[in-house]
């Protein structure tokens, strides 16, 4: 049937969602369908009402100007919002070739345009820099309750230039911004500055991202954190805010969000909820978290061990999810997982560290990253090292991730001998030592010894300070350090870590369902649409065939999914069922009122894509460089897998059907075959006059 | 059996924090996403990772009921409930005084008391949470369930014991 809703007729055609509120559970009889409220939304004037209505705030902490903006429609239908939109402004606001911390690097705190409004999981913080890590794009993403918080405080963006004289925080509340002094602050763990702020502003319900002490010291790698664990851990986000003084950004929020057409979107938003909850492998990371995947992948042979020695931790039982579960059930009690802003898939354990040294803290976790860094990576099977490390990654505010793989590839340097007890300081830095790989991550964080400080710089610094051939034994893209999975045996994972638009990364581009092994007609299904593709696609894991489109209709759709705001495990990454760009327009319409097809989400993804690549080809990106190109370390071509199941040992990338593959990568995102966006390309996708200044 | 028996039950050991609950609350009711128009709100302890949902308990002798000066809250047998009558409610606060668990709120936008009124019989938030945290069950059924989680966790410590003897 035709549907009038609110008197706005339906643009998107048939609509299947049922206009009946009673329809769920517990309904009694006699009961009428209560009316939605009279539609008030229309906007007054400057009011901030509709989400779109959010604003833009910039901010320069050196001159403590502040200028509040709105974000104009036509902005909005290029970028969106979230990281799109991040992009366009870090390309617009940064000069060539700047110092990532010095005042000039520009920080984007933003939430994506559906933040906050009656669409499922909308929570991801996202941060945007010119990263000290990698010198090129710096952008990071995370859960939690900040970006809601900051939407009802009436913001999407804040872009913050400058740097403070002091520590400074700011505060942003219901459309106003101040600058605070954060004297006290400055030294405190993440979530200890939390609390302090709370405290000061005699606000509990005050959401903040704050740096740790690694933050501060400028660690290359710091954290931009919001409550105990969410971290926005790539790429040296935290570092940034620390070059500015900025200790953190404190949020709170009880203005209205108008949504355009509310009865719909609440009901759309059950059906979504519905498929989302429905998958499987959402079901079990509501029960085991993201452990469940590293034990899946270690079983199997695809989790990096011993800084890339091996493919497989083996012996590891008290490192298995199942294991993590106990000690969650034990210290916590069975309902022991927990959730990120209107959440279903609560896929965050909590616990408390059960003995050793850390006994008794209570922390959230841990996660594969935590799992890799403190278990597979340095050679470690102990939980307790695993939990302990992962608390003092999450009150220092380092990247877990990036300090994992960096303390052992230092230890694989010990090995080899190409370190030695000289530079550090006496520590035994083998592999499998818990004790020393845990003194590391404080070395790390607080600069303390020759080593600490070193890789506190990051692995390239660290290589040329370290010297003899230590940059060969580095598993890293663009500077940045790979996730602890190991990509031998799956030539489309090897794509997407090497053209990475934030350096080494599987959110960017990652085909996870690939290692699923689905007929071909279900891949075509889902990998034809929007955009017609007619070429190959193969089911198997080990082939080249078809997997540069994988990558690439991958990358598009991570892009639209930061652009909405919405979490990662709520598309088409771990499960094959989950939604994507045709189930888009509808959320999109109904929560703001925005019209937009899936073919236009589409291109909207692609040029936010195309304008994160025109940066870092700004800041030198070149298609060979091992430092700052899209490509991999020799290790990966030279070294086949030692271990894993029958289709992964003796994996490894072929050069040249590898050099292949990013050719067809290329052909797909419109780029020469050094990575140089084509002109048409740019005239294509609306960007040949960037940077533009519309904001 | 008398449908009218139905109350929200709350497991706070269940809930996840997500928040949900409060952002479909205010949409249902309002039509607008703002935590601080939800009749539900979830209460936080962070640093120990405790989240309680708390909602109105729509008590027998309800002190909202019994403070209210100008007698504009009753208790509704069809749907079991404490409702407000806006046409004579004059907005005092009295009910968000007098109540025990904080559950009657005051919306600082529309200028009035709001409470949750079990959306008519069809709790959103029941609806909504999928680990049902927040669940609508029969009055008389709520205890049935503690007692046969606590019969449980009693045969649970007596077996554990058992073991124990033999072990020794």
């Amino acid at each position: 049937m035709p549907h009038l809703w609110n008197g706005v007729p339906s643009v998107l055609g048939e609509t299947d969602i049922t206009p009946n509120p009673g329809a769920g559970m517990g309904c009694q009889p006699g009961y009428r369908p209560k009316k939605f409220a009279e539609k008030e939304t229309v906007k007054k004037g400057g009011v901030i009402k509709m989400a779109l209505d959010r604003k833009i705030a910039l901010i320069n902490l050196s001159t403590n100007e502040i200028e509040i903006k709105p974000i104009p429609m036509e902005v909005r239908k290029k970028y969106l919002g979230g990281r799109g939109l991040d992009a366009y402004l870090l390309f617009n606001h940064t000069k060539k070739r700047i110092d990532p911390i010095g005042p000039e690097n520009t920080l984007i705190i933003s939430g994506g345009i559906l933040t906050a409004t009656c669409a499922s999981a909308t929570a991801r913080t996202h941060v945007m820099a010119k990263s000290p890590l990698t010198g090129l794009l710096g952008s990071t993403n995370m859960g939690g309750f900040f970006a809601p918080e900051l939407a009802w405080a009436g913001f999407h963006h804040l872009v913050i230039k400058g740097r403070a004289k002091n520590p400074v925080y700011l505060f942003v509340q219901n459309g106003e911004i101040e600058i605070r002094d954060a004297a006290n602050l400055w030294g405190k763990t993440t979530t200890d500055t939390q609390w302090y702020i709370r405290e000061e502003l005699g606000d509990d319900e005050v959401k903040s991202c704050v740096i740790g002490p690694a933050g501060e010291n400028l660690v290359r790698f710091a954290n931009v954190m919001t409550g105990i664990k969410n971290s926005g851990g790539r790429t040296g986000m935290g570092c940034v805010m620390g070059s500015k003084n900025l200790k953190a950004v404190a949020a709170r929020g009880t203005m209205d969000i108008h949504l355009a057409h509310p009865q719909e979107a609440f009901e759309y938003n059950k059906r979504f909820i519905d498929q989302i909850t429905s998958a499987k492998v959402n079901q079990t990371q509501g029960i085991l978290g993201t452990p469940f995947i590293w034990g899946a992948t270690n079983c199997w042979g695809g989790v990096r061990t011993r800084n890339f020695q091996y493919n497989q931790l083996e012996y590891a039982d008290d490192v298995e999810p199942e294991r993590f579960d106990e000690i969650a059930t034990e210290t916590i009690g069975p309902y022991h997982m927990t959730a990120c802003f209107g959440c279903q898939i609560h896929c965050r354990a909590q616990y408390k560290i059960p003995s050793g040294p850390y006994a008794g803290k209570y922390d959230e976790g841990p996660e594969y990253t935590s799992q890799g860094a403190f278990a597979s990576e340095p050679g470690c099977r102990s939980a307790e090292t695993v939990l302990a490390g992962n608390h003092l990654v999450d009150q220092f505010g380092m990247d877990n991730l990036e300090t994992g793989s960096i303390i052992s590839w230092a230890m694989e340097l010990y090995e080899e001998g190409i370190l030695t007890g000289k530079e550090t300081d006496g520590l035994d830095l083998c592999f499998g030592n818990d004790k020393a790989l845990l003194e590391m991550v404080e070395r790390i964080c607080y600069r303390k010894g020759w080593l600490g400080d070193t890789l506190a710089d990051g692995g390239i610094p660290a290589a040329e300070k370290i010297g003899k051939d230590a940059f060969d034994y580095l598993i890293q893209v663009k500077g940045m350090n790979n996730l602890h999975s190991d990509e031998r045996a799956t030539p489309a994972l090897a794509l997407n870590i090497a053209t990475a638009s934030r350096g080494s990364d599987h959110l960017r581009s990652r085909p996870a369902i690939d290692l699923y092994h689905l007929p071909e007609e279900v891949l075509r299904k889902i990998y034809s649409s929007p955009m017609p593709y007619d070429g190959p696609l193969s089911s198997e894991h080990t082939s080249y065939d078809g997997k540069a489109w994988m990558v690439y209709w991958q990358e598009n759709c991570y892009m639209a999914v930061d652009c909405l705001g919405i979490c990662k495990y709520h598309t088409l990454f771990l499960g094959a069922t989950l939604p994507n760009f045709e189930d888009w327009p509808k959320v999109i319409y109904y929560n703001t009122g925005l019209e937009l097809t899936p073919k236009e989400i589409w291109t909207i993804a692609e040029r936010g894509n195309m304008i994160e690549r025109m940066f870092n080809l700004r800041e030198g990106l070149t298609r060979n460089d091992l430092r700052k190109g899209d490509t991999l370390n020799h290790r990966y071509f030279d070294e086949p897998c030692r271990r894993g199941a029958p289709d992964v040992i003796g994996m490894s990338i072929d050069r040249k059907k590898f050099d292949e593959m990013i050719d067809e990568f290329y052909t797909f995102k419109g780029l020469t075959k050094n990575g140089r966006p084509k002109a048409e390309t740019l005239k294509r996708l609306n960007l040949e006059k960037e940077p533009s200044h519309l904001l | 059996m008398e449908p009218a028996g139905k109350v929200l039950m709350i497991d706070h050991e269940k809930c996840t924090g997500c928040r949900l609950c409060e952002l479909v609350c205010a949409v249902k009711h309002d039509g607008v996403s703002n935590p601080m128009r939800s009749r539900i709100r979830v209460m936080k302890w962070e640093q120990e990772g405790l989240y309680i949902p708390m909602s109105c308990q729509q008590c027998q002798d309800a002190p909202c009921m019994n403070g209210c000066p100008v007698n504009a809250i009753s208790h509704n047998e069809t749907l079991n409930r404490i409702e407000v009558d806006y046409d004579i409610c004059i907005g005092c606060r009295t009910c968000v005084s007098v109540c025990p668990f904080g559950a009657m709120n005051f919306n600082t936008i529309d200028r009035k008391v709001i409470k949750c009124d079990l959306c008519d019989g069809d709790p959103q938030c029941v609806r909504f949470c999928d680990i049902k945290a927040v669940d609508y069950v029969d009055a008389g059924d709520v205890s049935i369930m503690k007692k046969k989680e606590a019969a449980h966790r009693l045969f649970a410590a007596n077996k554990k014991a058992a073991a124990l003897q033999t072990t020794m």
